[in-house]
């Protein structure tokens, strides 16, 4: 569904990413994994073209995404950044019904269909109940759901997330994660970049393993996270056991 | 809740506009002012050919003004940015002095020079900003210093010609003292244009408050959108400049008061501000005038006097940098 071919992107004229072929399974939950400076965001934000591939090209559907119209585009494809700006003196509703940007006509006018897509996207991601308060009143993990609810009311079949739990504690993470599962569930292709390993592994169906900008390896967990993965790429030293709930790969560092 | 907004800044700026009839060196009564606006009187000159249409161009300088800095602290995202502060109204007003000091006789090419100095204004802070395209805050700072040194060149003119001094000075400092219905027709028909333009750009300008990346994800990519919203904001704060001179300050303070009145949609943002910004000088001028008559402080003094208070208040709380 989403492709790159010899993709080389990055700020400026240094690319992070380097000649890198992907190939992004549709229908499945894939984590970005890598060490720190991997090139593992950059990617992220080229596939949502906040980037511009310094060469190469990255393929949505069979088409090259730099000469697709801006707003088909973003009827197919969104994307959740790292640290969006929270706009000031705006309420929970209004704030997921921009994600109904790219249907809207040249006013700005909502349509009733629109309104159903943001109700929806709300109760999906159970902040309906929120949907009149501002949105500065709420709590970290209230707002990242609002955040996917905007996301949602989009209303795209890829979903693009850049480290969403980074700034959640432990139960929030877990819940956004799970989150993420269900919207698989309902058919949504995910690629999300993140931090924690054994959580990557517990919730995604495919890992993509960068770096210093290249690939390293592409799988499912079962296949590629093992200890010598870890060691050369991670450098880091660690022991792969079975998680006991879930039974997928987990790492205990020595 | 929304109409209750505009009926009360509506009620507000009546009563603003009745005051500046009513008050001055000559007190008015509200009867004699109906009598002079209906059918002239004793009242007609000093109502019909002074203070009302003095009264007009408050509120249309001020809605301009207010417009103005709603686009640029919404494309720009800094609530630092301002017409005023960002060196487009410096531009304006440079322009605009050097057609007064050299070439007296052009008057009427004094709109377009503003806009023309505002616009090389903008592009010089655009062009010196650019290669920090993500920081509004090094925008703001970059603003503040060509502003800074676009008023030396406007001080620097003046002192090189004093005879013509005084009348660029009571200009510059901002004032609508001695405007007449001459002046109206610029002001109006700019602003029943560009109004509605500002109005079509609201919605993306909410998507743009979201920040570069979701609103390249939202498929509205703010490039476009940030020059648009910016020529109609130098477009709006030349027209003011080259009527009323550089009335400070306006620009920073109305979108802030809209944005406590009714949030931060700029589809009622827009208008808000506008009304916003035609109170603050409408009052701003009554002041001026009625402070001690028949003296009269240029109206720009008087929203700097509130305006430069706020602004250092909002230097101490804005943590962005």
């Amino acid at each position: 569904m989403l492709e790159t071919r010899s993709l080389s992107a990055g700020y400026g004229r240094t690319p992070v990413v380097k000649n890198l072929n992907l190939q992004l399974p549709e229908g499945r939950i894939t984590a970005l994994i890598g060490p720190n400076g991997c090139g593992k965001s950059t990617l992220l934000k080229t596939l949502a073209r906040v980037l511009k591939p310094l060469s190469g090209e990255v393929l949505m559907r069979g088409a090259a995404l730099h000469r697709l119209d801006d707003r088909a585009i973003a009827r197919q494809l969104s994307m959740l950044p790292q640290t969006p700006t929270q706009p000031e003196g705006i309420s929970v509703r209004q704030l997921v019904e921009y994600g109904r940007a790219p249907y809207l006509s040249h006013w700005g006018r909502l349509k009733a269909e629109d309104r159903q897509r943001v109700d929806l996207a709300m109760r999906e991601t159970g902040v309906h109940e929120l949907a009149e308060r501002p949105l500065s009143d709420l709590s970290g993990g209230q707002r990242q759901r609002v955040w996917i609810a905007m996301i949602l009311a989009q209303d795209t079949d890829l979903v693009l997330l850049d480290e969403p739990t980074t700034y959640l504690d432990l139960a929030h993470q877990i819940e956004l994660l799970q989150l993420l599962q269900q919207l698989n569930r309902n058919g949504k292709t995910i690629v999300v970049v993140l931090h924690d390993l054994n959580q990557a592994c517990r919730y995604c169906d495919h890992l993509v393993v960068l770096r210093e900008g290249q690939l390293v390896t592409q799988g499912s967990p079962d296949e590629v996270f093992d200890a010598e993965l870890l060691a050369t790429t991670f450098s880091l030293s660690a022991q792969v056991i079975r998680d006991p709930v879930a039974g997928t790969p987990m790492c205990i560092p020595l | 809740m929304r109409l209750s907004i505009f009926w009360l800044l509506g009620a507000a700026l009546l009563l603003s506009t009745l005051l500046s009839l009513a008050l001055g060196a000559v007190g008015v009564t509200l009867p004699d002012i109906w009598q002079a606006l209906t059918e002239g009187g004793d009242h007609d000159f000093i109502i019909n050919q002074y203070r009302l249409p003095r009264a007009l161009l408050a509120i249309l300088v001020g809605a301009g003004l207010g417009l103005s800095g709603t686009l640029v602290q919404g494309v720009i995202r800094n609530p630092l940015a301002s017409p005023d502060l960002m060196g487009i109204s410096a531009g304006a007003g440079l322009a605009a002095t050097a057609v007064i000091l050299f070439f007296p006789a052009a008057g009427h090419w004094l709109p377009l020079a503003a806009v023309a100095g505002g616009m090389a204004a903008a592009l010089l802070i655009y062009l010196l900003a650019r290669q920090y395209q993500p920081a509004p805050a090094r925008l703001a700072l970059t603003g503040i210093a060509v502003s800074a040194f676009l008023t030396s060149l406007i001080d620097f003119l003046l002192i090189v010609h004093p005879v013509e001094l005084n009348s660029a000075l009571v200009w510059l400092t901002g004032s609508l003292w001695g405007r007449s219905w001459e002046q109206l027709p610029l002001l109006g028909i700019g602003l029943a244009l560009l109004l509605p333009l500002a109005m079509r750009l609201a919605w993306r300008l909410d998507i743009c408050a979201l920040g570069d990346q979701s609103a390249v994800a939202l498929g509205a990519g703010p490039k476009s959108l940030q020059i648009q919203a910016l020529l109609l904001a130098v477009v709006l704060a030349s027209l003011s400049v080259c009527v009323a001179g550089t009335i400070g300050f306006v620009g920073l303070l109305a979108p802030h008061f809209a944005r406590l009145l009714c949030g931060g949609q700029h589809r009622l943002l827009i208008p808000v501000s506008a009304l916003s910004g035609a109170l603050l000088v409408s009052a701003a001028d009554l002041i001026a005038r009625t402070l001690h008559p028949p003296l009269e402080l240029p109206v720009g003094l008087v929203t700097a006097v509130i305006g430069a208070p706020y602004f250092i208040f909002l230097l101490l709380r804005y943590k962005g940098w």
